[in-house]
């Protein structure tokens, strides 16, 4: 047996893992990132002489499962034509066997890495606002993401807002029992998140089950996917994910234990958090719209859904909302007071 | 596009060769031993390397605790205890080989065994001079990291090595000698790389024929590589597991 060098073994390693796009009207370029079952290059497209992101199937599943999904994951992308979501331009089979499929190239930066460029709290929450909007899209279109989280938020150049990475995504089927929407168990395999995976950087790392099929990510999967637990997994997963979202947003921690202790923030934007974020699904929001409008609400002043109020609360609200008008209020009968007492000495 | 576009080709893992797992549990002796074979052949220069290394021993007394070793994994029947769901194949070997030596030590045996073996030609000799061209930083060794970091470099070693020789046999068969030449001349040799256009001079054929051929010898390469990868794997997990590991996918 030949004895093969480190270099040798960079080589191969190099020339497996290269797609081989000979006879494609797909031109290779970079490397750009991995996903949980994927590489993803940047690749010029010969005929329409653009750039685009071609995303490509890495290890072989065993029945051809994995080649399945990520033509699943395409077609699902397809479906949702929204500017919020990265579109696909094409899906097939490589030369070598592999199937791959080709989005838009997204120059722009992940919301992780973004995040701190955006100082005030009324912009982060248009931003959250913004990604509500894609997902809100999707459930629309019956279609859950099942691993939001800021790594797979793309921030574009003009400030677009794109949510990426729909390789998870299950579509939903109508439930004869019931108005509400239930994942179809048959799709995916399930299985807990390892010790190992949960330790490592949250905003990082995707579970891998058995079978490649990436179940979320620990501190943004709602505990009944964690659990596993197919038959009951609605939009309000992913509500809890976006909920771990808000709150990575405000804080910097999905997990971060209170909002008012961390940042001293208002108690109603806690509740919000806490809402989107309950442990039971029956304690969430029962769509995104209604938590975009409870985050809309409190950014024009008015009263969360998610709180309910003292007289207190009420007023130091009204005062918020009204504090110009108050003061200037406050001020002219400042004014004809010293007036009077000036007058009556 | 036609659903028979979207067909995976090289995505689909051709279930030609068993896990040697499930194939250890088999009635069928014949297949117990090629189960045992396959093993020994991916994983006795990783081992042999190993107690070299990890325990200090001389040339002559590793040559027998490797071939005691496989010996071991026989007469305990060590594969049949194996369970995928709880750690990888290739880290279950290493632990079996550091109880397997320290036992021996305790013990004070050194006897020489090898009987029962499975039929593969352990070459030493090739090994130890490998192992000079391939030792780790001397300072790095006490690190229990490294030493695992050694093994499972020294595994893929072995396991590529494996993957050459069978594309080699596979070129063969198909009169497609050439194009083992190219991808050895190219992937496999020399520190610096020689050009596309180089090798279309030296081979008197075109620089498309070339890139053709390469491409072709990567693709079977890889194949092959994961079919024997996938055969030494006890599930499908540890199967995409190792498979990133070894191909570098899982470090980028």
């Amino acid at each position: 047996m030949k004895f093969l060098s480190d270099k040798a073994l960079e080589r191969l390693r190099e020339g497996s893992e290269t797609p081989q796009l000979d006879g494609t009207r797909y031109r290779l370029l970079d490397r750009v990132a991995r996903g949980g079952m994927g590489v993803v290059y940047a690749a010029e497209d010969e005929k329409l002489q653009r750039r685009v992101a071609l995303k490509v199937l890495d290890v072989p599943g065993s029945n051809g499962d994995l080649a399945n999904r990520l033509i699943r994951e395409a077609r699902v992308l397809a479906q949702l034509e929204h500017p919020g979501i990265v579109p696909v331009h094409d899906v097939g089979t490589l030369p070598d066997g592999r199937v791959f499929y080709t989005m838009k190239f997204v120059e722009g930066r992940r919301l992780d890495k973004f995040i701190d460029a955006v100082s005030s709290i009324p912009d982060r929450l248009r931003l959250f606002l913004r990604i509500c909007d894609a997902v809100a899209f999707a459930h629309a279109r019956s279609v859950l993401h099942r691993d939001l989280k800021p790594a797979n938020i793309m921030i574009g150049p003009f400030g677009e807002v794109l949510v990426m990475d729909w390789g998870l995504a299950k579509i939903l089927r109508p439930d004869s029992q019931s108005a509400a929407q239930v994942a179809d168990p048959e799709a995916t395999i399930f299985e807990k998140p390892s010790q190992r995976a949960s330790s490592k950087d949250t905003t990082e790392i995707s579970v891998v089950t058995g079978h490649g099929t990436v179940m979320g990510t620990p501190g943004y999967m709602s505990p009944e996917q964690a659990r596993g637990d197919v038959e009951h997994l609605d939009a309000r997963s992913d509500i809890f994910s976006l909920g771990a979202l808000l709150r990575f947003l405000l804080t910097g921690d999905p997990n971060a234990p209170s909002l008012v202790k961390v940042r001293r923030l208002d108690k109603s934007l806690e509740a919000i958090c806490s809402k989107a974020a309950a442990t039971a699904p029956v304690d969430r929001y029962a769509s995104v719209s209604e938590l975009a409008l409870d985050v809309s609400r409190y950014l024009d002043g008015l009263a969360v859904a998610a709180r309910r109020e003292t007289f207190l609360d009420k007023t130091a609200r009204f005062y918020q909302r009204y504090r110009f008008f108050i003061l200037l209020i406050a001020a002219y009968l400042a004014m004809r007071v010293l007036i009077l007492v000036f007058f009556r000495r | 596009m036609s659903e028979e576009d979207l067909q995976p080709g090289g995505d689909r893992f051709p279930p030609t060769r068993r896990s040697v797992i499930e194939a250890v549990r088999s009635i069928d002796p014949e297949e117990r031993e090629r189960a045992l074979e396959a093993l020994c052949a991916a994983y006795w220069k990783p081992i042999y390397k190993y107690i070299r290394l990890r325990w200090n021993r001389p040339s002559d007394e590793a040559q027998d605790l490797t071939q005691g070793f496989f010996v071991e994994v026989l007469e305990r029947e060590l594969l049949e205890k194996f369970d995928p769901r709880k750690s990888r194949l290739r880290t279950y070997l290493r632990v079996c080989v550091d109880s397997f030596v320290s036992n021996e030590q305790k013990a004070g045996r050194r006897q020489k065994r090898g009987g029962a073996l499975p039929h593969v030609a352990l070459d030493f000799a090739a090994a130890e001079e490998e192992l000079v061209g391939t030792a780790m930083d001397p300072a790095a060794i006490p690190s229990p990291e490294s030493l695992e970091e050694f093994f499972e470099k020294e595994w893929v070693r072995s396991l590529f090595g494996l993957a050459v020789e069978d594309l080699r046999q596979f070129c063969a068969a198909r009169e497609r000698e050439r194009t083992f030449l190219l991808f050895e001349a190219y992937d496999l040799e020399g520190d610096d790389k020689v050009s596309y256009e180089q090798l279309a001079t030296d081979f008197s054929i075109s620089v498309t024929d070339v890139t053709n051929a390469l491409a072709w010898a990567r693709r079977e390469f890889r194949r092959i590589a994961l079919e024997r990868l996938r055969e030494l794997c006890g599930s499908e997990e540890e199967f995409q597991r190792e498979a990133r590991s070894a191909f570098g996918w899982d470090a980028k």
